[in-house]
C-alpha cells in the first residue's frame, strides 16, 4: 500500500509550530514509514500538490497570499488539521486587528515606528497586499481537526497525526490541550496504527 | 433549621434551608463550572457557567437557593453546549491572546476552556479596542483580558471595604473602573491591598512588571558590576 501523503504549511505564524513538528523527535524516522510529506517548508516541493491525505497548517490567514494558499490546501486534501493557535484563533498573529485596517498597521510599522520613517509597499511591489483583518483558518475553510497549543508539544502533535491516521474520532479534547501552552497526550505511548489500518485515498 | 429535600442528579439529598445549589453541589462532591464565583464573596451570577436544570428550567446553581421538589441536573448535552458557548463567546468579547498573556498557564478562562473541550472559537471575534492602565505604582489593568465577573468589585467592596472599584457603562462598552473612571494610580480610595489582583481570574488585573513588555534587564546594576570589578570603584 502506498504510503499516506502528508503535507505541512506554513501561514502567518512564527514557525514555532513547525519547530514542534521537529520535536517529535525519532517518532519522524516511524512517521516516514508510514506517510510521505509531499509538501512543507521542511522539503523542497514548490507547489501544493494535488490528493493530499493531511495537512497540518500553521499560522493565521493575514494577507492574499495566504488566502489563495488556503483555499488550494482545502481543495486538494482530504483532512485538514488547523495547527497551533495562530491558525485556530489568530493568536499573535491577529493582534493587529484591533488597529483597524491594513493601512492603519502598514503606517504603524513603516511610518511612525520606524526610525528613519520608511516608505510603506506599494501594492505591486513583491510582499503580499495584507488583509484587513487576520482571521484563523476556519474562518476561510472548513477545518476537520483543531489542535490548539503555543506551540503544541511534540507529543502532541504525535498524538494528533496518530488520531488521524488511525481514521479515530476527530476530536482532540481528551488530551491535556489549551490555547497558550504546549499541552500533552492524555496518555503515553500511543500505538503507531500499522500502514494497513490508515485510511486510504478517496 | 429547616431542612429541604430535593432530588440533586437523580439522588435524594438533603440541605439546609437557605443554601445555594452550588454551595450543596459541592459538598455532594459534585462539580459545577464557574467563573465569576470566589469562595468568601457575594454571588452575582454574572458568568452563567454555573447554570443547572431545575425542573427543566435553566438556572444559575450560585444563586438558586434549595427548594422542596426540585429536581436539579448539573449535567446534560444542553447544559455542556450552554457551557462551551458561554467561554466561547468570552473568548470573542475581548482580546485573549493566551500565548502572551501575564496569567498563561494560571488561568481559570483558560483552564475552562480546556475542562469544557473549547478547541476553537466558532464565533468572530469582536477585537475591541481596549485600554491599558499602567497607572498604579504597583498593579496594572489590562481590559483585554476582562471578563466583567466583577471580583475585584466585590473584593474591595466586601473584603477591604474601599469600594474603588466598580462598572461603568452598558453591553459591550462596559467596563471595571476606579473611583469616578479615573486612572487607577489617581483614584484616593485605593489602599493598594492587592485584593483585586488576587481576586481576578484571568490577566486583567496583575502585578507590574509581570507582563512582557516591562520586562526590566536592570542594566545598571551590570554595569554597576563592571565598574567595580574593573576599576575598584563601588557604585551602589
Amino acid at each position: 500500500m502506498a504510503r499516506l501523503r502528508l503535507a505541512t504549511v506554513w501561514l502567518g505564524g512564527c514557525s514555532g509550530c513547525h519547530m514542534s513538528f521537529l520535536d517529535m523527535d525519532e517518532f519522524l524516522i516511524e512517521l516516514a514509514d508510514i506517510a510521505e510529506i509531499v509538501f512543507s517548508p521542511l522539503v523542497d516541493a514548490k507547489a501544493y500538490p494535488a490528493g493530499v491525505d493531511v495537512v497540518l497548517v500553521e499560522g493565521a490567514v493575514c494577507n492574499v497570499d495566504h488566502l489563495e494558499m488556503i483555499r488550494r490546501v482545502r481543495r486538494d486534501s482530504r483532512t485538514l488539521i488547523s495547527f497551533g493557535d495562530c491558525a485556530v484563533t489568530g493568536n499573535v498573529s491577529a493582534i493587529r486587528n484591533v488597529l483597524g485596517g491594513a493601512l492603519p498597521v502598514l503606517e504603524r510599522s513603516y511610518v511612525e515606528r520606524s526610525d528613519p520613517p520608511g516608505a510603506i509597499p506599494a501594492p505591486d511591489d513583491i510582499l503580499p497586499g495584507l488583509l484587513d483583518r487576520v482571521v484563523p483558518v476556519h474562518a476561510v475553510v472548513d477545518v476537520d481537526l483543531f489542535l490548539p497549543g503555543c506551540p503544541p508539544s511534540g507529543p502532541m502533535i504525535r498524538a494528533a497525526l496518530e488520531t488521524v491516521l488511525a481514521g479515530g474520532r476527530i476530536d482532540l479534547m481528551e488530551h491535556h490541550l489549551s490555547f497558550g501552552r504546549p499541552g500533552r497526550p492524555c496518555r503515553a505511548g500511543h500505538a503507531v496504527p500499522a500502514p494497513g489500518s490508515a485510511p486510504s485515498h478517496s | 433549621m429547616a431542612v429541604k429535600t430535593f432530588v440533586l442528579d437523580g439522588q435524594f439529598i438533603s440541605a439546609r434551608e437557605g443554601q445555594t445549589l452550588l454551595e450543596v453541589a459541592r459538598e455532594s462532591g459534585v462539580r459545577v463550572p464557574t467563573l465569576c464565583h470566589l469562595d468568601g464573596l457575594g454571588e452575582v451570577g454574572a458568568c452563567r457557567l454555573c447554570l443547572v436544570e431545575v425542573n427543566g428550567r435553566l438556572m444559575p446553581a450560585c444563586l438558586t437557593r434549595v427548594a422542596e421538589e426540585m429536581d436539579v441536573r448539573t449535567q446534560s448535552d444542553r447544559l455542556r453546549r450552554y457551557r462551551k458557548q458561554i467561554v466561547e463567546l468570552l473568548f470573542a468579547e475581548r482580546n485573549h491572546v493566551c500565548s502572551v498573556c501575564v496569567a498563561n498557564g494560571d488561568c481559570e478562562l483558560q483552564d475552562l476552556a480546556m475542562q469544557l473541550g473549547v478547541d476553537h472559537v466558532r464565533y468572530p471575534p469582536q477585537e475591541p479596542e481596549c485600554a491599558v492602565d499602567l497607572s498604579h505604582d504597583r498593579y496594572g489593568i489590562d481590559h483585554n483580558r476582562c471578563v466583567l465577573c466583577t471580583r475585584c468589585v466585590r473584593v474591595c467592596d466586601e473584603i477591604e471595604g474601599a469600594h474603588t472599584w466598580d462598572v461603568a457603562g452598558r453591553g459591550t462598552n462596559a467596563r471595571v473602573i476606579t473611583d469616578l473612571n479615573q486612572p487607577w494610580g489617581d483614584a484616593s480610595t485605593c489602599t493598594s491591598c492587592g485584593k483585586c489582583v488576587m481576586a481576578c481570574p484571568t490577566g486583567a488585573l496583575f502585578h507590574r512588571g509581570s507582563s512582557v513588555s516591562e520586562s526590566a534587564h536592570d542594566r545598571e546594576t551590570l554595569h554597576a558590576l563592571i565598574v567595580a570589578r574593573e576599576e575598584k570603584r563601588w557604585l551602589v
